[in-house]
């Protein structure tokens, strides 16, 4: 009863206004996770398997392999490779991207190019990659890269379509620098675009990163992955994958989102 | 064939366009401008008066260098390179950045750590500075961007009807605040309108303009000093200005 009555009153205040609907409440996130756990747990009992560990094994598994160290190091070393080839994705894909969405001759003749880029699984550019460069840290970060950089691409061409051209010669009336012009008026017309990439950058990105290790690489989230499947051992399986998919959380709701609000408070303040 | 050139020591500024046209969507084209012809003496206030859609826009275009495909010359004030304060149609301030982040930031690089504090306060700004655009009114933008006009001392103002879309009265302030401004520190001026009285309260030229393609019909000089016109002289002025040019459509 008491439980139900704060729950129809949450309900209540969430709604009322819109600021704060946007952002879930933590303790919707934290019983919708209890849930989940209670339905894995419960499956997990129902059906004993040494295919289908509970969350309690599953989480001596993860304090085990922290306390020897070795669930963070790989974890470090797949969390690089995920952030250099992000970076590397973004700050490429963009550059293109403006340059595509800036003149329409070269769109048009580097289009086909990119259909192409855009299908190719992203499994072929991976093989290749070790096959020419090697099997080396500098081609697996490459591929991962090369994976993106075509979505980054299109994302990028089309916030740079929609840009304002009246900001561009107000700044080429008062004689903006170039720095000034990229600073003030490029990146704030193209921020919302860049955070739609980053979004679903970040997303692929690590998925593709855990097949890269697997395929040529000695650490790492999907190295390990790849070790325990030969092993059998699905509770380190699911110890490593959901300790990583909570570190890209914890990235999304500490990093990225407070970024987000930042980058856009002149939006909310409208009179 | 179009030049944008130097004044040198001469600080005027002198319009030669011979010819402007733009190219439609069907394959034909438009004679905007043809042999605009007006000379603006050093540290003059003129307004530049024309019916709507004469090209006077186009010209101002011109005039900021926006546009550089015309025959002709324009040859604007300044030593090396004119510092033109631009105040357009709608005041374009950028949303993302405050008011006095906005001014700052057109600022040349010798005048960035200038103080802003007396232009501010005599636009009646000073506590907008920390103020996004979008929490302005229309009248307050109008001012930021005047603001933004003056701060960089220019050698050459030019305004695109800056009172276009306000009421009476915001707009009749707006126009003493500039005036005020534009003395405590006088430059060659440049104003579009087709508002006549205003052209008459605020110039020391009146450059009439014709329907397209536009070329000068006449100019009218005002060489009674500002602080000696009111209501009466106006009226005046305004009548003489009728009989000068009669039958040109001027709004009341």
């Amino acid at each position: 009863m008491g439980l139900a009555s704060a729950e129809s009153d949450r309900m209540q205040r969430g709604r009322a206004p819109a600021d704060r609907s946007k952002l879930t409440s933590p303790i919707m996130i934290a019983l919708s996770f209890a849930v989940l756990l209670a339905a894995w747990h419960f499956a997990a009992v129902t059906w004993p398997s040494r295919s289908l560990p509970g969350p309690l094994p599953v989480f001596q598994t993860f304090l085990r392999e922290t306390a020897s160290g070795d669930l963070p190091y790989h974890l470090g070393m797949t969390l690089w490779r995920v952030a250099a080839s992000f970076v590397l994705a973004m700050v490429i894909g963009s550059v293109i991207g403006v340059f595509l969405g800036s003149f329409r001759r070269a769109d048009q003749f580097f289009n086909p190019w990119l259909i192409l880029f855009l299908n190719i699984p992203a499994l072929v550019v991976i093989v290749l990659a070790y096959i020419w460069f090697g099997l080396n840290e500098v081609a697996a970060i490459g591929a991962v890269a090369v994976n993106k950089i075509p979505n980054v691409i299109v994302t990028m061409r089309e916030g740079t379509r929609a840009l304002d051209p009246r900001y561009a010669e107000m700044a080429a009336v008062y004689r903006f620098g170039p720095l000034d012009r990229l600073r003030h008026i490029l990146l704030p017309q193209l921020q919302p675009y860049i955070a739609a990439a980053s979004r679903s950058g970040i997303a692929l990105i690590w998925k593709i990163v855990l097949v890269v290790e697997l395929l040529g690489r000695s650490n790492g989230v999907g190295f390990e992955i790849n070790l325990f499947f030969q092993l059998f051992d699905v509770a380190a399986i699911l110890a490593y994958a959901l300790a990583f998919v909570a570190v890209m959380l914890f990235i999304e709701l500490l990093l990225v989102q407070p970024l987000e609000r930042s980058s856009t408070r002149w939006r909310r303040r409208a009179a | 064939m179009n030049a944008h050139q130097l004044a040198g020591a001469a600080a005027r500024l002198k319009v030669n366009i011979e010819e402007k046209s733009f190219r439609t969507s069907d394959g034909g084209t438009i004679e905007v401008l043809r042999d605009l012809n007006f000379e603006v003496g050093e540290n003059e206030f003129a307004c530049v008066l024309g019916p709507s859609g004469c090209g006077k826009t186009t010209m101002l275009r011109i005039l900021l260098g926006l546009d550089r495909e015309f025959r002709g010359s324009v040859q604007l004030p300044g030593k090396v390179e004119a510092r033109m304060g631009a105040v357009f149609q709608e005041p374009l301030l950028l949303p993302w950045r405050t008011v006095e982040q906005n001014v700052r930031l057109a600022l040349p690089t010798h005048l960035r750590d200038t103080s802003l504090d007396q232009l501010f306060a005599s636009l009646g700004l000073a506590k907008m500075r920390g103020f996004y655009p979008s929490e302005l009114s229309l009248g307050l933008a109008r001012r930021a961007a005047i603001a933004r006009a003056l701060a960089i001392e220019p050698d050459i103002l030019l305004l695109d009807e800056p009172f276009v879309s306000l009421d009476a009265s915001t707009a009749q302030q707006l126009r003493h605040l500039l005036l005020g401004v534009w003395s405590d520190r006088p430059t060659t001026a440049l104003m579009v309108t087709h508002n006549l009285q205003e052209a008459i309260m605020l110039s020391d030229r009146i450059v009439v303009l014709s329907d397209r393609p536009t070329h000068v019909l006449g100019t009218f000089d005002i060489r009674l000093p500002r602080n000696y016109r009111n209501e009466q002289v106006n009226a005046d002025l305004l009548r003489a200005f009728r009989e000068k040019f009669a039958g040109i459509r001027t709004e009341p």
